[in-house]
């Protein structure tokens, strides 16, 4: 494990998460989400865990921000909180 | 109620974090998965299997039960997006619209009326945008090759990184490409929401088939050994390609599903005017 991108990532992460969490539009907020997904993607091949990266990568980053986007196309773009 | 929400979630965070001290560290040799549970597998999985990525084979062997019922979920998430959304097709006769696909022309046809389904006409929505050139193009080019990686992914798992789950949703993911760059119309056109929820059952039957299968063979359910007498293969053999099978229904069935998610969200159930 190299420790300077392990932490640079792990950073990412937890800013994609929080930046999801707290983001007003909704569409941004499901971008964020793709962004953490691919971060921790990456997270499980530094560990050496590539079948699960793997799946991150193609679920998490790939398939679920589609899924979001359409959800968010066919709702409001604003959240009411 | 955010205040309450933000307090529990911080105390379980807190508890979360005061467990995960608990942990063996990082690669410990010391720890109980590292002294008697990695080694089986890993010295093991070779000889009994035949299978050199020890993920695949702790996947879809020897937790093959737990892995179907994965797929199961999967499927079930399909069905239940299904029920919610879809809203079934109206009886009484609506405008259709049609597109002549050499000249652009569009013509509106009276309720009632409709064009037989020819070369020359496409039906398309009522608020239809032309998808652009390039987009559609690249996209036409770009399919094919990912319908071949997602092959290559499902048929290799066996070797490298990979199997039912990711190949599946890659080769759905090609069929969403296509939803997105051309139409839903057109996607649907190439596969029918019949076609996509009789996959999805099949995947799964696959699975559980191949279970019932060494049943039947008087072996346990999902112990591949069995089928060494139907495949011609000594028993070790035989668990790898029992792997293949049940590979190849884990990613029927998430292909089809990632598509009927997709279609039944971006229309909200109505099968038109896609994303």
């Amino acid at each position: 494990m190299i420790w300077p991108i392990d932490l640079a990532i792990l950073t990412l992460v937890v800013i994609a998460s929080i930046g999801a969490l707290m983001v007003k539009d909704l569409l941004g907020a499901a971008i964020l989400f793709g962004a953490y997904s691919f971060m921790m993607c990456l997270l499980w091949s530094i560990m050496g865990a590539v079948d699960v990266a793997f799946t991150e990568a193609s679920v998490g980053a790939g398939v679920s921000t589609v899924f979001f986007v359409a959800a968010v196309f066919r709702t409001s773009r604003r959240t009411k909180d | 109620m955010r205040i309450i929400g933000l307090i529990i979630v911080v105390v379980t965070g807190a508890l979360l974090i005061y467990a995960a001290t608990d942990f063996p560290a990082w690669s410990d040799p010391a720890s109980p998965a590292s002294t008697y549970l990695s080694p089986y597998y890993i010295e093991k999985t070779m000889e009994e299997t035949s299978v050199p990525n020890i993920v695949t084979a702790v996947l879809a062997d020897y937790r093959g039960f737990d892995t179907m019922f994965e797929t199961t979920v999967i499927f079930s998430a399909g069905v239940v997006c299904f029920f919610l959304l879809r809203i079934p097709r109206r009886e009484e006769p609506e405008i259709r619209y049609y597109r002549h696909v050499l000249t652009g022309v569009t013509i509106q046809l009276k309720e009632g009326y409709k064009i037989p389904p020819s070369a020359d006409f496409e039906r398309i929505d009522a608020v239809w945008t032309p998808p652009d050139l390039i987009i559609k193009t690249g996209c036409r080019i770009l399919i094919p090759f990912i319908q071949l990686f997602a092959l290559y992914v499902i048929a290799h798992g066996h070797h490298s990184p990979g199997g039912g789950f990711q190949g599946g949703v890659i080769l759905g993911a090609s069929i969403i490409l296509l939803a997105i760059s051309h139409d839903l119309r057109t996607a649907v056109r190439r596969m029918s929401e019949k076609l996509i929820a009789i996959l999805c059952a099949v995947g799964v039957s696959i699975y559980a088939g191949t279970g019932a299968l060494c049943l039947l063979l008087k072996q346990n359910f999902l112990d591949y050994s069995a089928l060494a007498g139907v495949l011609h293969v000594d028993p070790i053999t035989a668990r790898s390609h029992g792997i293949l099978m049940v590979e190849i229904g884990v990613g029927i069935a998430v292909m089809a599903t990632m598509i009927w998610i997709y279609n039944n969200i971006s229309s909200a159930g109505r099968y038109r005017q896609g994303l």
